[in-house]
């Protein structure tokens, strides 16, 4: 008797949880799982009449399609080498500016500049390639019309050659971007005990040496969370960084054009089911496989390093 | 003596980097504010310039004449951003308050479902097609609130974060043997205590929602989509084809033959876009970057 009021009670008591978790789940089901069962496309012929469940099974011709063409291989380059430049580059800099702003005595000057500095994360990159237009355009950019002359150099067409876009993505990614991974490292700064630095400046250390010897190894735990997160997102990119900034210029692809710019074209532009599927499932499969890898080479290295 | 050589030195270098930091950060926004002040005509000559040898509100004017268009598409970013805000915080405050109960039977498997979609997902053309064939959103106005941005993982474990590590158990408990119900106490004790952690959750889906051009470009089309087309979509539209602005409906009758600041429009319109940010941002950069500082803390 007693022990059936006790469930009871219990019943009662955690049914309004579910009745809570429930929109969500909803909308996990919609967002994300009915979707998870739609990489079957990628092993059909599309026939938008029949339906995803209706068209005829080609089981791998899509994917064997897809790596036949020089595509293929150059938008998996592109997505993986600028994902390691970003990473690298962001890191560095990110580090080296978040200590210099941890060293500055006056408050107000150090929230000042954070404040300016996370502002461009705030934009979308429909606006940041305005920005980025008003000073690259070919007939009314700042560069081609005030720089380059001071330099006695012709201006350049630059949505016109490819040559300079790895430069420029990467001053742009790490530009609306380090504001953002500045904050992160100069929160795990202010963890730091100071007593480090004390022990450090009785015996006589220099701020470099403190910085080498202290703070550099404290932060690697910081690096490593925020490496596993980028090798798992190294399949992805950022398709406004990629599609807006370059305005989408055709002359640019080579060296521009990602995984998710391909499949935005071949889907929206081309309408090609067999393309497109085939290369957004070979962008979430292989992104799983990386992840899940990632995490338990961490794991194995240092357990509690682990995302999960 | 040293010492403070070194700490002098330090703090003066600080600050030159501080400072050249916050120029670069800066300046792209100054040229794009003064772009959009200056004459068409010079800089079509010219060039954009931080010092322009003409200034001219055109490009504002022709904003007021075009106001059917760029005023709509204001609202409807006001719109949707409130409504999906609104929305995603209930949602994703219930699902993370539900979840942060690990010992309700299931919630640890719910929360596993919440996780692995960060890590596996069907990818753009499924889900495109799921949203265009099953849930019929496309040239709807949920179109631009509910794929992607209704509920992000990350936030949703920051809540749940916050409501295992900073409400303690004894206030439920407490709550409990007063007779208030779970629904009780999530409203009236839980939520009120939850308020910093609220705020920054709504404001980086606030910005999310803001920002996104692109629901639009998917599942808005030109013939049936353009009457939910926000700023940033109007903005995506017009970088390469001013056109489709300047055969919008003008306002009033006297905008027949007024010429086209056709370069400086778009920096103004995106000038129009962004300056809520701007304005705003100042009084709410502590919520932001405690955002991002949570965000970072691996769950």
């Amino acid at each position: 008797m007693a022990k059936r009021m006790k469930t009871k009670i219990r019943w009662q008591q955690i049914l309004p949880y579910y009745l809570m978790v429930l929109p969500g789940m909803a909308y996990l089901i919609i967002n994300n799982y009915i979707p998870m069962f739609g990489v079957l496309i990628a092993f059909k012929k599309m026939n938008y009449k029949k339906g995803i469940l209706g068209s005829d099974w080609v089981g791998l011709n899509n994917f064997s399609y897809l790596f036949k063409t020089k595509d293929a291989w150059t938008i998996t380059r592109n997505t993986l080498l600028y994902n390691v430049a970003f990473f690298v580059i962001g890191t560095v800099l990110a580090i080296f500016l978040a200590i210099m702003i941890n060293e500055l005595t006056s408050k107000k000057a150090s929230k000042l500049y954070q404040t300016v500095i996370l502002l461009p994360f705030l934009m979308s990159w429909v606006v940041v390639s305005y920005l980025v237009f008003a000073f690259l355009s070919s007939e009314n950019g700042l560069i081609n019309h005030s720089v380059m002359p001071l330099l006695g150099k012709p201006p350049v067409n630059w949505y016109g050659d490819k040559r300079y876009w790895p430069f420029i993505l990467v001053l742009v990614n790490t530009w609306k971007g380090i504001g953002y991974s500045m904050i992160i490292y100069i929160s795990s700064l202010v963890g730091i005990s100071q007593d480090y630095y004390e022990a450090a400046r009785i015996d006589g250390a220099t701020k470099w040496k403190q910085v080498r010897y202290i703070t550099l190894p404290l932060l690697k735990p910081t690096v490593i969370t925020l490496f596993i997160m980028s090798v798992g997102q190294i399949f992805r990119s950022d398709f406004g960084l990629f599609y807006q900034v370059t305005r989408n210029s055709g002359l640019l692809y080579d060296y521009t054009r990602t995984i998710d710019v391909y499949v935005y074209q071949a889907l929206m532009k081309n309408s090609d089911y067999a393309m497109s599927s085939a290369a957004s499932v070979y962008q979430s499969i292989v992104g799983f496989v990386l992840i899940v890898t990632a995490n338990k080479i961490v794991k194995r290295y240092q357990a509690s390093m682990a995302l999960f | 003596m040293l010492k403070s050589r070194e700490y002098k030195t330090t703090q003066a270098l600080a600050h030159i980097v501080g400072i050249l930091f916050t120029l670069a950060a800066i300046i792209p926004f100054i040229l794009l504010i003064v772009s959009s002040f200056t004459d068409n005509a010079w800089v079509s000559a010219n060039g954009f310039s931080f010092l322009p040898g003409a200034w001219s509100m055109d490009a504002y004017r022709y904003i007021g004449l075009k106001w059917t268009l760029i005023g709509r598409a204001y609202g409807m970013t006001i719109l949707v951003t409130v409504i999906g805000t609104a929305v995603s915080l209930v949602i994703s405050s219930l699902f993370a308050y539900g979840i942060s109960k690990s010992h309700v039977p299931g919630m640890k498997l719910i929360s596993f479902l919440l996780i692995f979609t960060m890590l596996f997902n069907g990818g753009i053309v499924s889900t495109y097609y799921c949203y265009i064939r099953l849930w019929h959103v496309k040239d709807t106005i949920w179109a631009l609130i509910i794929p992607g941005l209704l509920m992000n993982a990350f936030n949703v474990i920051l809540l749940r974060n916050y409501y295992v590590n900073n409400i303690p158990a004894s206030l439920d408990e407490a709550a409990r043997i007063d007779g208030a119900g779970e629904w009780r106490i999530l409203m009236t004790i839980v939520t009120p205590l939850s308020k910093p952690i609220l705020a920054t959750v709504g404001l980086m889906t606030a910005l999310a929602y803001w920002n996104d051009w692109i629901n639009g470009l998917y599942y808005l089309s030109a013939r049936n989509g353009a009457k939910y087309y926000t700023i940033q979509i109007v903005l995506n539209n017009i970088n390469d084809d001013i056109s489709a602005l300047v055969q919008a409906q003008t306002s009033g009758n006297m905008g027949m033959n007024v010429s086209v600041p056709s370069i400086t429009i778009r920096m103004a319109i995106a000038v129009v876009g962004i300056l809520p940010i701007l304005i705003a941002y100042p009084f709410f950069q502590r919520y932001f970057v405690k955002g991002i500082t949570l965000g970072a803390v691996k769950e």
